[in-house]
């Protein structure tokens, strides 16, 4: 049981992707421009994180190890397609806004990554708490900087006003906004770590 | 004149990684020397413009055989196995090339921008300037000028690093914070082009 909780919040505080193990910028630098949308990529790399890991897990036996990453690619793939169409269809406002880079779920590192390093070698219900655990702690990051984002670049939190947007800086909504909110936000981290 | 604008606009103004965010991860993890950081330009300049014609032409049978769904698990397949295949044939044409662009080829198979460029390209939504036409040969010339783009920010990126690694970072900033806080620098620098094209 304790293996179990171990998993679960590896992902979120110890082997934190966006903040510990940087990985998978391209979505966490692009889709913060507020905290709904942050939230919105970091559940949806969720969903295809824990369905591959659980499939991947259970096939993980039955995969040639020469084709696998061919193999955990088309898996994963295959959600990432499922996510796709249902958001197409069922919340078409965040589709508009996430764009590309839903279908960039697929190359994102973390979903390979952890069906490489972890779905592979364990069990299925591991592997599932560690798809949850990393896709909460993905979803935590991006909706932080997300709403730094949004904060300091529209006034704003989650659309509710915070201060007059007179004060706000617009920079940190555009493009070097990002770069500059995430660093800072690793160097908080790293700060936080040494401790 | 068109033609030239697309250069324009996807090497400065659309820049792809400090504009469009696509690209990050080769950005900030090959860039911490100059020689690297071409090897790695040169690699995604040929993948990203081969990958692009090809992922075109199987967009259009997709769509005659009404298969859109397919596009993402079949885009990513077809830059695997063409990544592959471009190593093969390298090592048997041009072993130097090989040996110059070897080690990346495989690391741009997962990387987010030739697939994410692929798929701009094949569904007509890249951005283009005015009066340029989605089509196949605007949509291979905007693939190369956008590896150009590419090339040409982690160069520049390449050389602040190496200037970086011999200045003195407060420890919490040292490695990817002052990159990305560099990063962030670079596209303020290159927001002075938005409105040119």
């Amino acid at each position: 049981m304790s293996n179990a909780l171990k998993t679960f919040t590896n992902g979120i505080l110890k082997e934190n992707p966006t903040f510990v193990l940087v990985l998978g910028m391209c979505p966490t630098l692009a889709t913060t421009t507020s905290a709904i949308n942050g939230m919105s990529m970091g559940l949806a790399t969720l969903f295809v994180l824990v369905c591959s890991n659980v499939v991947i897990s259970l096939l993980k036996n039955l995969i040639p190890d020469k084709v696998r990453i061919p193999a955990f690619i088309v898996v994963i793939a295959t959600f990432v397609t499922l996510v796709q169409l249902l958001m197409q269809a069922y919340l078409p406002a965040i589709y508009d806004v996430l764009g590309l880079f839903i279908p960039l779920i697929v190359v994102n590192c973390i979903v390979l990554g952890r069906a490489e390093a972890f779905a592979a070698k364990n069990s299925v219900g591991l592997s599932a708490l560690d798809g949850l655990g990393m896709g909460l702690g993905f979803t935590l990051a991006l909706t932080i900087l997300g709403a730094l984002r949004e904060l300091f670049g529209t006034g704003a939190i989650f659309g509710l006003p915070v201060y007059n947007d007179h004060f706000a800086a617009l920079i940190f909504v555009l493009a070097p906004g990002a770069f500059i909110a995430l660093a800072y936000l690793l160097a908080i981290v790293n700060k936080l770590q040494k401790k | 004149m068109v033609y030239f604008l697309i250069f324009i606009s996807a090497i400065f103004v659309n820049n792809i990684v400090l504009s469009q965010f696509l690209g990050i991860c080769p950005f900030l993890g090959v860039s911490k020397k100059i020689d690297t950081a071409m090897g790695m330009s040169a690699a995604v300049i040929f993948v990203l413009t081969l990958a692009t014609v090809v992922t075109y032409l199987l967009q259009m049978l997709l769509v005659a055989w009404g298969l859109e769904f397919l596009q993402t698990i079949l885009f990513i397949l077809i830059i695997a196995a063409l990544v592959q295949m471009i190593e093969i044939i390298l090592k048997k044409i041009s072993p130097a090339l090989y040996q110059a662009l070897g080690v990346f080829l495989p690391l741009i198979t997962t990387n987010c921008c030739i697939l994410g460029v692929a798929i701009l390209v094949a569904n007509g939504t890249e951005k283009l300037p005015m009066g340029a036409e989605h089509g196949m040969l605007t949509g291979t010339l905007f693939a190369f000028a956008t590896a150009l783009g590419f090339g040409l920010a982690l160069i520049l990126f390449a050389g602040i690093r190496e200037q970086l690694a011999l200045m003195k970072v407060p420890k919490a900033m040292q490695g990817t914070p002052i990159a990305l806080l560099t990063a962030g620098l670079l596209a303020m620098a290159f927001m002075g082009f938005s409105g040119v094209v």
